[in-house]
């Protein structure tokens, strides 16, 4: 993600985190122990997101869809964690084929050719992980859009078919050094940790889902209770605090650029959080939890394009604004009557879709002043940036959404996906899986 | 015997068992039970929605008395939970034939 950083930054034009150069480079190369710790440890915060998210999600659904719901995060974690391996960071980090549309090196098919390879002080195995958890949560985020109405097997095939046609082509245009996006303007797109590829592409597909699908039977005129929202709080948790992982390890660094995208993490999630129970207690009365998380979620997502480049009081506003306008964009499924059951386009998409934009404006001096030196002109202003910004939105928002409904068709014809009256009126639980969340009577307990 | 059989607000609880103590009368057995009557449920807010919530959540008491001791049972029981607002709760009184101590194998009113 920051391989923008280090290449732009320091050494313009250096041999990019994703050729083949490196390979064969590697091996000489000793290690930084202080960015491969750090690195490391992001790995691993960034994996504890995923629970954190099966947790947030799972308290939110029926206590019948429960372990349904929890199993669509979960599944990712081995689906997409096999399938990024075999050929998921070939796809994403290779050079350009099919006109820059996807990557291709056959050094990383199987991981096969990076077993000696140090880049820029960090073995590239810990950048292939790394890498590969932010395309374990990316689908799973958008379960949220599809709970309590799929088979598991549709949903398996919709994320693998999701990440190899939408996350990796996205993936490639703005985190690749030779993606088209990552070259536009005078600096790329900025995208720190993934408000395009990540937050704005799930919460897309969530909306295009949740239309095609269709709403849950009896929504909205039964009421769906959150089973554990205890649950929903701890997930919330996880996700703030694996989020430094996210945003700050996605510096690729550990050096001041990852102290700012952690500071800056941190004040968002705050001020969306305070914002959001100030509007409920304003509006309502009583600030309520779930209205806390939300809000927490609302300062992170807008935070994630955004870490790298804004200052502490950009972060306070970014954090702010997200969740005055997820609020409201929460409103706009009981105008429109679509069931984008756990909100994944009304706070991800919306927040982070706001962050790429607005950042445009919040972006430290010393970034623009190096911006502007790569240009002919020697200048380059925050609508410059604006307009390099809505490109990548655009595209982002292009690709999502054609791609989720040709995906949505091809799982729908073949294998099923929308799950029959009888299995949904049961849930999921009991029908898919054959088990139950919680224990109602423990009849034999002593 | 009877068997008195009262839906109340769950947090009177303790000031239920205390008085139905107070008279003698120190055993019940609970279940959380939800419903709707005259108050017709409430309004939760989820993520900025208020949802109207039909069946609330009560706490069901039973204890079962003398003929003689039902009358004061429900008194007690009357005043303790009792708020004067609506959703306060109901009481009934059914007739129990047969009473058994599993321990003992005593019956009637000696077994409660």
């Amino acid at each position: 993600m920051l391989y923008k950083y280090k290449q732009k930054a320091v050494v313009a034009g250096m041999t990019l985190m994703a050729s083949a150069a490196w390979c064969a480079e590697g091996a000489s190369q000793t290690t930084d122990t202080g960015d491969t710790a750090w690195m490391l440890t992001s790995t691993a915060l960034v994996l504890l997101m995923v629970p954190g998210l099966a947790m947030f999600y799972g308290g939110l659904v029926r206590t019948k869809n429960v372990l349904g719901t929890m199993m669509h995060s979960f599944v990712a974690m081995a689906l997409i964690g096999v399938l990024w391996m075999v050929c998921g960071y070939a796809l994403c980090f290779g050079s350009n084929v099919l006109g820059g549309f996807i990557g291709w090196n056959s050094d990383y098919f199987m991981l096969r050719g990076i077993d000696e390879s140090i880049t820029n002080g960090v073995p590239e195995y810990v950048l292939a992980m790394f890498q590969g958890k932010f395309a374990i949560i990316t689908p799973a985020l958008i379960s949220g859009a599809l709970a309590e109405r799929v088979y598991f097997r549709g949903y398996c095939l919709f994320i693998a078919l999701w990440f190899l046609l939408i996350y990796c082509p996205l993936c490639h245009w703005i985190w690749a050094s030779d993606g088209w996006l990552f070259n536009a303007g005078a600096n790329g797109v900025i995208d720190l940790a993934g408000g395009t590829v990540i937050h704005v592409s799930a919460g897309t597909s969530a909306l295009v889902i949740a239309l095609l699908l269709g709403a849950r039977r009896g929504y909205p005129k039964t009421a769906i209770h959150p089973n554990n929202l205890v649950m929903t709080l701890m997930g919330a948790g996880l996700l703030w605090v694996g989020w430094f992982g996210f945003n700050a390890g996605s510096t690729v660094h550990s050096n001041l650029d990852t102290a700012r995208a952690l500071t800056m993490t941190q004040i968002s999630a705050a001020s969306g959080a305070l914002t959001w129970i100030v509007i409920e207690a304003v509006f309502f009365r009583k600030a309520t939890s779930l209205g806390f998380a939300s809000g927490v979620l609302a300062g992170l997502v807008v935070i994630t394009p955004a870490a790298g480049v804004v200052l502490p009081s950009g972060a306070l506003l970014l954090g702010a604004c997200s969740a005055c306008v997820c609020f409201y964009a929460l409103k706009l499924k009981d105008k429109f009557g679509y069931d984008d059951s756990l909100d994944c386009f009304g706070i991800h998409g919306v927040g982070s879709g706001l962050g790429v934009i607005l950042l445009s404006f919040f972006i430290r001096k010393s970034w623009m002043a190096s911006a502007a030196a790569n240009t002919d002109a020697g200048s380059w202003s925050a609508i410059n940036q604006f307009f390099v910004q809505l490109q990548g939105l655009g595209s982002t928002i292009a690709l999502a959404a054609i791609g989720t409904t040709i995906i949505y068709f091809i799982v729908e014809k073949t294998i099923g996906f929308r799950i029959d009256e009888e299995g949904e009126l049961a849930g999921l639980d009991y029908t898919l899986h054959g088990e139950h969340g919680y224990g109602m009577i423990n009849v034999d307990a002593s | 015997m009877k068997l008195i059989k009262a839906i109340i607000k769950p947090y009177k609880l303790n000031d239920v068992k205390e008085a139905l103590s107070s008279k003698d009368l120190a055993r019940m057995t609970i279940y959380e039970v939800k419903g709707f009557g005259r108050q017709k449920g409430h309004k939760e807010i989820y993520r900025g929605s208020e949802y109207q919530v039909d069946f609330i959540p009560k706490l069901a008491v039973e204890i079962v008395v003398t003929d003689d001791q039902a009358e004061t049972a429900m008194e007690a029981i009357r005043q303790a939970a009792h708020t004067d607002s609506i959703g306060d709760g109901k009481i009934f009184v059914i007739d129990v034939e047969q009473a058994m101590r599993i321990r003992t194998g005593e019956t009637g009113a000696d077994a409660l």
